[in-house]
């Protein structure tokens, strides 16, 4: 029998609880799965779990900060475009038949030289950074000014869905730069490592899985720290925080820019995973998808964003394969089944199932259960 | 008020995620065994390019069908493992590596937007898989694991411009959809005009879906210029033909030469706002040859009276029929041994006969510009000399060498 816990306090056991299932399932993720699945399996995994590091930066910035962002795709565009722009350049390095020459679609653009932006992301380290900083400035300027103004709910997703569109167009008109509408594609070297080999996917899968517990662990830190607090304060009475003497702008610009760093790692791990980033993969919808996994998970819990976007992911390549002629309509059922009985995803089912369970079970009222009893 | 989560998270829902992963794992394929042989086609079955794709899917159905009825390949009957790109280069990528590595399928016919084929061919180069790729494209490109049976741009593109200088079409107006196809076909066009002293009064792009074109519509009425070339995708001809119609731009003074309308598109278009307007493919419904009566007559008892065929849809029918016949001159289903075989391998197709030009795998073809009728088919006008050899970088042209860098 396990004593009940005193309201406020947990027992030594229960604490542990959560560091141990966490520890356990890294553990499983990084010991186990690379032998249980096949080389296949495990890269679709890991562009899941990319995936799932884009929804834990959105359960900060939506579910705790209270800004729904729709045009993510963006900050994750531009992590997976400056790298993109490097495993390219290394690429046309690697190849003897290519090397010192620009890459193809831009000498058939006519350009003569590389492009400034591309020459600064030669080095790999400036491409890692570029990934993780790009996003960062861009959200940062972006939260900055529209939060001062007070611009929020609606407008403040509006802006960001804009944003998804203009980036989409900006990418496609700018062929000569960037690829135009078919991305970049086909990179075989990272750092002089060969990306084909399956030690190169088994390492990417590690490093992917190691991202997205450093970015929970940071993340869940920051959540219940003072700061998480206020950020909860604000997404549930902005004027009131404001009227107690704090300043919201800065605290919703942090979040803002933090999802969209975590958006930015995540893009930068996907390109040498999946082998190419395009418009398409960046644009409104699949920005749409990324806050959608988070609502299928739970946005109130980290772990349940980032449980939602793996399920979300799982559920389509599973659909898909087994049912080639209808499967969107059973992925837009599963959408409405899961909106409508869980408005707080499965993260909330899950608790409220727990505190069903946990619930001291006192006799119920007598009426009740005859009433109860009596109900054919 | 949204209420905050307690910190047990549901990693239980993790543990079934990645449980479902692990049970998503199937075993792999058998590729072929004594009676069958696996073969992937992967195409667009839903999102926006379904439309398009879905008519190419059902001629590789067909073709795959005519096999099967005429003994297979090899003795063997074909079996399709149809996989969907669903209209996301992304999906196209992972569902290839899936037929390749988890089915170990002989081949793929599969693809249709520039953007899926470039997602693709680094998966089919890494996995020494060979992909039959059905429509015709921008050029650029000579993978040795595609087979490219639809038209490079100098089968064409080239021609189509041939064609209008031989009819005194000096001055021509761009109009395209922003993505690589039209952008690169545009640069062709106006390194053509300037080694041909011909104009480009204009250059105008659209994003793909776009339904407003009065600007360009009036704008066109208004420079009046010899020819229109337009590389317009999908469901926007639908509004540019008709808004062009009301600017009253006629196909008399003012012929609109088009490179993706087919009759496949003529339908939603309207036959009565494209009548008389040009377009430029390797194959029409109306092709005069043996072969074609066959093929129409076997799609539309197949799929129903109301089906056209169009030249993207032939050339992934050939596809199925090109790879059989690489496939028995090797006497093997494995790529390097087809890959061999492939150089001269040719096919009596609907659109008469086409050769495998082994140096590129693109396909030998005639270019014909045809005219749209009243009926909503497309009459041939035009049809260059002879079959010509494909050329994807553009080498046999001094023009375009400061094109290809």
């Amino acid at each position: 029998m396990t004593p009940t816990p005193a309201p406020g306090r947990r027992t030594p056991l229960a604490r542990l609880r959560g560091p141990a299932t966490f520890l356990a399932l890294l553990a499983a993720a990084l010991l186990l799965l690379p032998h249980l699945l096949e080389p296949f399996r495990l890269n679709l995994l890991t562009q899941y779990l990319c995936y799932s590091i884009v929804a834990l930066g959105i359960a900060l910035a939506w579910g705790r900060g209270g800004m729904l962002t729709l045009g993510h795709g963006v900050y994750f565009g531009l992590g997976a475009y400056a790298m993109a722009i490097h495993l390219t350049l290394a690429a046309t390095a690697a190849d003897p038949l290519t090397r010192g020459r620009l890459p193809q679609f831009m000498a058939w653009s006519g350009r003569t030289e590389l492009p400034w932006f591309w020459q600064a992301l030669t080095h790999p380290a400036a491409a890692v950074t570029a990934a993780l900083l790009l996003p960062a400035a861009l959200a940062t300027l972006l939260g900055w000014s529209v939060f001062r103004q007070r611009v929020r709910g609606a407008y403040f997703a509006l802006l960001n869905q804009a944003l998804a569109a203009a980036f989409v167009i900006l990418l496609i008109g700018q062929q000569h730069l960037t690829g135009g509408s078919n991305g970049l594609t086909d990179f075989p070297v990272f750092a002089g490592h060969s990306l084909y080999t399956p030690t190169a996917q088994t390492t990417l899968y590690t490093l992917t899985v190691l991202t997205l517990a450093a970015t929970y662990l940071l993340l869940r830190h920051l959540t219940h720290s003072r700061y998480g607090r206020l950020l909860i304060a604000i997404r549930d009475g902005e004027d009131r925080v404001r009227y107690l003497g704090y300043d919201p702008t800065w605290a919703k610009t942090l979040a803002y820019a933090l999802s969209a760093t975590a958006a930015g790692a995540a893009g930068a791990l996907f390109v040498p995973v999946m082998g190419i980033i395009s418009p398409t993969l960046i644009g409104v919808v699949p920005s749409i998808m990324m806050v959608l996994a988070v609502a299928i998970g739970g946005r109130d819990s980290l772990a349940g964003a980032a449980a939602g976007a793996l399920i979300m992911n799982t559920a389509q390549t599973t659909f898909s394969e087994t049912f080639t002629g209808g499967w969107t309509y059973l992925q837009g059922a599963l959408f409405v089944v899961v909106i409508a009985l869980a408005p707080h995803g499965l993260a909330g089912l899950a608790h409220t199932a727990r505190a069903a369970l946990r619930r001291p079970r006192t006799p119920a009222p007598a009426q009740e259960t005859a009433t109860a009893g009596s109900t054919p | 008020m949204a209420r905050t989560r307690p910190r047990t998270t549901p990693l239980a829902a993790t543990a079934l995620a990645l449980a479902l992963t692990a049970t998503a794992c199937a075993p792999a394929g058998t590729g072929t065994d004594d009676d069958t042989v696996t073969v992937g086609l992967l195409h667009s079955l839903s999102g926006t390019m379904a439309i398009s794709e879905v008519t190419v899917h059902d001629a590789v159905q067909l073709a795959i069908d005519e096999i099967n009825a005429d003994g297979g390949v090899l003795g063997r009957q074909i079996e399709p493992i149809v996989e969907d790109g669903a209209s996301d280069e992304a999906t196209f990528a992972e569902r290839a590596q899936k037929l390749l590595q988890s089915d170990g399928v002989a081949t793929v016919f599969g693809g249709w937007t520039s953007a899926s084929r470039k997602a693709m061919l680094p998966v089919f180069e890494r996995n020494d898989g060979l992909l039959w790729y059905p429509v015709q494209y921008e050029g650029l490109e000579a993978s040795p694991n595609i087979v490219y049976t639809g038209a490079t741009t100098n089968q064409q593109i080239i021609p189509a411009l041939d064609y209008l200088r031989e009819e005194g079409h000096t001055s021509l107006y761009l109009v395209g959809s922003d993505y690589v196809f039209p952008r690169t076909a545009n640069q062709i066009i106006t390194a053509y005009a300037q080694a041909h002293d011909m104009d480009v009064i204009a250059q105008e792009y659209t994003p793909l879906g776009h339904t407003e074109y009065s600007t360009i519509t009036d704008d066109i009425a208004r420079t009046a210029p010899d020819a229109v070339f337009n590389t317009l995708n999908g469901d926007s001809n639908v509004s540019f033909f008709q808004q062009l119609r009301s600017a009253g731009v006629s196909a008399q003074d003012t012929p609109v030469l088009s490179v993706s309308v087919a009759e496949e598109e003529i339908e939603g278009i309207g036959a009565d706002n494209i009548t008389g307007h040009l377009t430029a493919w390797n194959y029409y419904q109306s092709t005069p040859t043996d072969t074609n009566t066959g093929f129409v007559e076997a799609f539309t008892d197949a799929y129903g009276e109301e089906r056209v065929t169009s030249d993207p849809m032939q050339s992934a029918y050939n596809a199925v029929h090109l790879w059989r016949a690489a496939v028995e001159e090797a006497g093997s289903f494995e790529v390097a041994d087809v890959r061999q075989a492939l150089d001269g391998t040719t096919f009596e197709a609907p659109e008469g006969t086409i050769t495998i030009d082994g140096a590129t795998q693109h396909v030998v073809k005639t270019a014909r510009i045809g005219q749209v009728n009243d009926q909503g088919l497309i009459d041939e006008i035009w049809s260059s000399p002879q079959p010509i050899t494909p050329d994807p970088y553009l080498e046999g042209y001094d023009w375009a060498a400061a094109l290809t860098g």
